[in-house]
């Protein structure tokens, strides 16, 4: 019981990292009708955008985390703008492949500018606190806090704000959003600076959690699309219930199945709930 | 009389075989002009070329004396034009109210006042208002669709098939509806299945066959013309 207790802890901090990456991927996919493949590494970039302001400025996690988070929104819209923009007007499948691409050239840039060892934010042991025999580190804590007040920060976005609303509203239906006179342009800019600073933290939670390397984000892109596609895809309340549900999943497998399978019990869900339930495990969310 | 909406020789579609042919099209101010034919004549079509939403090829469009041939929708919606598509003409996962506020996009000022006088003219959306309007049932629907494009307080509206999937008595009750929003001299192009009901509440009627223009009269002379009566009417 308390070895399962203790997965479930690490379910949550697993499911919370792959949450604020659903979110940005559903979203991505909601308004520009295409799957960001280059979003794991989207996550690899932020993580060590954070390293610069820990390791050179000095910065605490909780300043580097935001700043981090501005560096991949502002990456995003970069991306978006040079590559992506031209090719929107082609068939999605273009803009897919050409997303591959983009995580190839990110991955490569990271590994010139910052090398292929592991690093860490902080050298140490992380002290576990130790609750009924139940072991929860302070990161553990942070990833899991962090990742709630994200989520509540964008949930106030979407459901408050004039430009939350119009982002539903072209996911929900574009003709109808431009007959509105919502100008989707704009839009589309504002995915690209949520769907880049969410990845962002998720890439720094997930450092936190284990370490840097530059497979960091790729290593889950699998899980996050996963959790995209359980949740719906391009629902991204969907998303939110699909990275809670895929990384607590994959963490209590490992009580029956080796944890190297772990990548494989995301897999495997995805699938069956792609033949089982193709539109996601929660209905009529937007 | 201003001329409100001209459309001249129109050839277009959605990039594939041309859909429209040559179509004209003149609304003078405050009128109420029915656009009827046969299915797939290219009706709403014609609507979307004019709001910037299928592809115009040739010809030209103009909206005041200004041309706005392949403007883009969001930019035709600033000049004051509103469109109610025929499908999908709700956000069907926001609330009505959410609904009501996407129509206002454009407004910096406060459209308080303007939600509530969409609420008087469709009370059923009232208590409605944080419903889902997916939810919705369609002559629910069709108010919501109608009171978004109002936000605007555009000065011509363009309906496709308001009654459509409507009962009778809701149909009757939308063609009054519309007359009131005319009445606040609004414009109003409305593409019409109901065709004979809504050629009475019609200043002209226009009969659009494969793309382009095949009798064009004021509604009761379009109505008495045997030819229309027999072919487009039903008898
Ligand atoms: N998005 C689209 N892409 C390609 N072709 C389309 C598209 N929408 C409509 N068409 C085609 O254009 C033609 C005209 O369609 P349109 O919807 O304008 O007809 P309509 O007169 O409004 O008919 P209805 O009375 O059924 O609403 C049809 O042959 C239709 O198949
Ligand atoms: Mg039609």
């Amino acid at each position: 019981m308390t070895d399962l207790l203790q997965l479930l802890v690490f379910g949550i901090v697993f499911g919370s990292i792959l949450t604020l990456g659903a979110i940005g991927v559903s979203l991505i996919f909601g308004i520009l009708r295409f799957a960001h493949f280059a979003h794991g590494d989207m996550m690899t970039v932020g993580a060590y955008f954070a390293l610069i302001f820990v390791a050179q400025i000095g910065w605490p996690i909780y300043m580097a985390l935001p700043a981090a988070m501005i560096g991949a929104a502002l990456l995003a819209i970069l991306i978006d703008q040079s590559v992506y923009r031209r090719l929107r007007r082609t068939a999605p499948v273009i803009l897919l492949i050409s997303s591959f691409g983009m995580a190839l050239l990110l991955r490569a840039a990271v590994q010139l500018i910052w090398g292929t060892d592991n690093q860490v934010y902080q050298p140490g042991i992380n002290v576990p606190y130790v609750v009924f025999d139940i072991r929860i580190k302070p990161d553990h804590l942070v990833i899991v806090g962090a990742s709630v007040i994200l989520v509540f920060a964008f949930h106030l976005f979407l459901k408050m704000t004039r430009m939350g609303k119009a982002m539903r509203a072209m996911s929900d239906n574009v003709d109808l959003a431009r007959v509105s006179g919502i100008d989707s342009e704009r839009v589309v800019i504002w995915t690209w600076v949520i769907g880049g600073a969410l990845a962002a933290a998720a890439g720094v939670l997930l450092a936190l959690d284990t370490r840097l390397n530059p497979q960091l984000g790729w290593n889950v892109l699998l899980p996050v699309f996963a959790a995209t596609i359980v949740g719906g895809i391009g629902r991204v309340y969907g998303a939110i219930a699909g990275g809670m549900f895929i990384g607590i999943a994959t963490e209590l497998s490992t009580a029956v199945i080796l944890p190297a399978y772990k990548p494989a019990v995301a897999f495997t869900l995805m699938v069956l709930v792609l033949i089982l339930r193709p539109r996601g495990l929660v209905r009529g969310m937007n | 009389m201003t001329v409100v909406l001209e459309v001249a020789d129109v050839r277009g579609g959605y990039g594939g075989a041309d859909i429209l042919n040559g179509t004209d099209l003149k609304l003078d101010e405050g009128e109420i002009v029915v656009i009827i034919g046969p299915n797939g004549a290219g009706k709403s079509t014609l609507m979307k070329a004019v709001f910037g939403l299928a592809t115009i090829r040739s010809g030209s469009v103009s909206f005041f004396g200004r041309t706005i041939t392949g403007m883009r929708a969001d930019q035709v919606a600033k000049l004051g034009m509103s469109y109610v598509p025929q499908e999908r003409n709700v956000f069907a996962s926001l609330t009505v109210n959410e609904n009501l506020e996407m129509g206002a996009y454009l407004r910096d000022d406060d459209f308080g006042p303007q939600i509530e006088r969409i609420y008087e003219l469709f009370p059923p959306l009232k208590e409605r208002r944080r419903q889902q309007a997916g939810t919705l049932s369609g002559g629910e629907r069709q108010m919501l669709a109608m009171g978004r494009a109002l936000m605007l307080d555009p000065k011509l509206l363009l309906l496709d098939e308001p009654t459509a999937a409507l009962s009778p008595r809701y149909a009757a009750e939308t063609f009054e509806r519309i007359r009131e929003i005319n009445a606040l001299g609004i414009t109003i192009l409305m593409v019409e299945q109901n065709a004979r009901q809504a050629l009475e509440h019609a200043d002209r009627g226009v009969v659009l066959v494969m793309g382009a223009n095949r009798f064009e009269a004021p509604g009761p002379e379009l109505l008495a013309n045997r030819e229309v009566a027999e072919m487009y009417l039903g008898g």
